[in-house]
């Protein structure tokens, strides 16, 4: 297994003291908490800095930890000496109301069942003494813009938490088939039924809930259920008006452009966006293409256009 | 674990505003007793959408909003105000992220 830095981990000092600490998990807890932090790591890196708070909040836990030595390098392949925690009393339980299942290899092998840390910690129900309906489990799932529109299937690859008869929590890969309902949008959540946790002493298992994300989409920007597409148009398209084909979710349709149009204008398409009961709108946003002049005749046909349609666009800007 | 449960389609139940629960379907959803609901619905973090007889009834998306406030409170120890705030701020971030995302594709 890998050696964890715990220090380098929360960015303290060896020599950090336990207010320190605090204050270095707090602001590390804001920022890589996955319901809030927008870095794509959060999610490991939040269990890191849990893991590695767990360990260093306790003056316990941490002396042991410390007494590893500092030779240890972050990522290092490490087997915990045998004798590592003789001579330390401990008091509490291995995990303080944390939950266990979040933590590495690493700290299981020091901390762990089996281990001078097992106690109370335990206690809390998941050994199947009592009733206890099984956890919740959170996961994203990143879709197409495509996907929302027609429903689909993806398959998903979760890591679940186990525990094993002997108390060891491990993560056991897990696939599963989902079906995407039709008009999901981004942050809605699909909930799952009995998918999550298994549930103790004959409880109900709980459920999984997966939040949806859009992939970046290379033409479609969704804004709540709105879709939006810019639409390149030539200047006489826009000048005098014409019909244009527009792609949409559900295919390409014919967009009348009204003469007079400008770069910016939205045209709305009714109803084309995702679909719900009260479905979204489809807005084509026009941006006006100016052929290049890159020969004589093109040249000459813009420098007609400047001498008899004289026009001062910046009319407006002042002075 | 049942056998082919990697190729059968598991159907989900789509959590959004067409969903509506009612407070005991919300508790059951959330896992958690309606004290803690009915004190979420006094800080304003989670409202009823209508009201059917003396039943309350929630959009489905209150549902995301109780876990990311549970979340937050067992997490990052802030209050249910506190939740509640982050909770707002960061629909109104989603909401400016996409706007903007609309408007970078333009130019």
């Amino acid at each position: 297994m890998e050696y964890k830095d715990y220090y380098g981990i929360m960015g303290v000092s060896k020599d950090a003291s336990q207010d320190e600490i605090k204050r270095a998990y707090r602001k590390l807890a804001r920022k890589y908490h996955p319901d809030v932090s927008k870095e794509s790591d959060a999610e490991a890196r939040f269990k890191e800095v849990n893991e590695a708070y767990e360990v260093l909040k306790d003056p316990e836990k941490r002396a042991a930890y410390d007494q590893l030595g500092s030779q240890w390098r972050q990522g290092q392949d490490f087997r915990p000496p045998p004798d590592w925690d003789a001579g330390f009393e401990f008091t509490g339980g291995g995990f303080t109301g944390a939950d266990q299942s979040r933590f590495s290899d690493f700290f299981e092998s020091l901390f762990g069942a089996g281990g001078p840390f097992r106690g109370a910690g335990h206690a809390t129900g998941r050994r199947g003494e009592f009733r206890r309906r099984g956890e919740d489990h959170h996961a994203k799932v990143l879709i197409s813009v495509k996907d929302a529109y027609q429903g689909a299937t993806r398959t998903l690859q979760l890591q679940v938490p186990e525990v094993d008869p002997r108390g060891h929590v491990g993560l056991r890969p897990r696939t599963l088939n989902v079906k995407i309902p039709r008009g999901v949008t981004a942050g809605q959540q699909i909930r799952l039924s009995g998918q999550g946790g298994p549930g103790t002493g004959g409880a109900p298992d709980g459920d999984l809930f997966l939040e949806v994300e859009f992939e970046p989409d290379p033409l479609f920007r969704v804004e709540h259920r709105d879709v939006y597409v810019t639409l390149p148009v030539t200047p006489w398209e826009a000048a005098l008006g014409g019909t244009v084909a527009v792609p949409t979710l559900g295919g390409q349709v014919e967009l009348k452009v009204p003469a007079g149009s400008q770069s910016g204008q939205k045209l709305r398409l009714k109803g084309r966006g995702l679909p719900a009961k009260a479905p979204g709108d489809q807005y084509a946003v026009l941006r006006i293409v100016t052929p290049p002049a890159d020969n004589e005749a093109r040249r000459a046909l813009y420098e007609r256009m400047a001498r008899e349609m004289p026009f001062d666009p910046r009319a407006n800007l002042g002075e | 674990m049942a056998e082919g449960e990697r190729n059968r389609p598991l159907s989900g139940v789509l959590m959004d505003e067409e969903l509506t629960l009612t407070l005991g379907e919300l508790c059951r959803s959330c896992d958690l007793p309606a004290e803690e609901l009915l004190a979420m619905v006094q800080e304003g973090l989670i409202e009823p959408v209508a009201v059917e007889g003396r039943t309350w009834r929630f959009a489905g998306t209150a549902v995301r909003r109780v876990h990311v406030a549970v979340h937050l409170q067992r997490d990052l120890d802030v209050n249910l105000s506190g939740a509640a705030l982050a909770l707002d701020l960061l629909d109104e971030i989603r909401a400016l992220q996409a706007r903007l995302r609309v408007l970078e594709s333009r130019s």
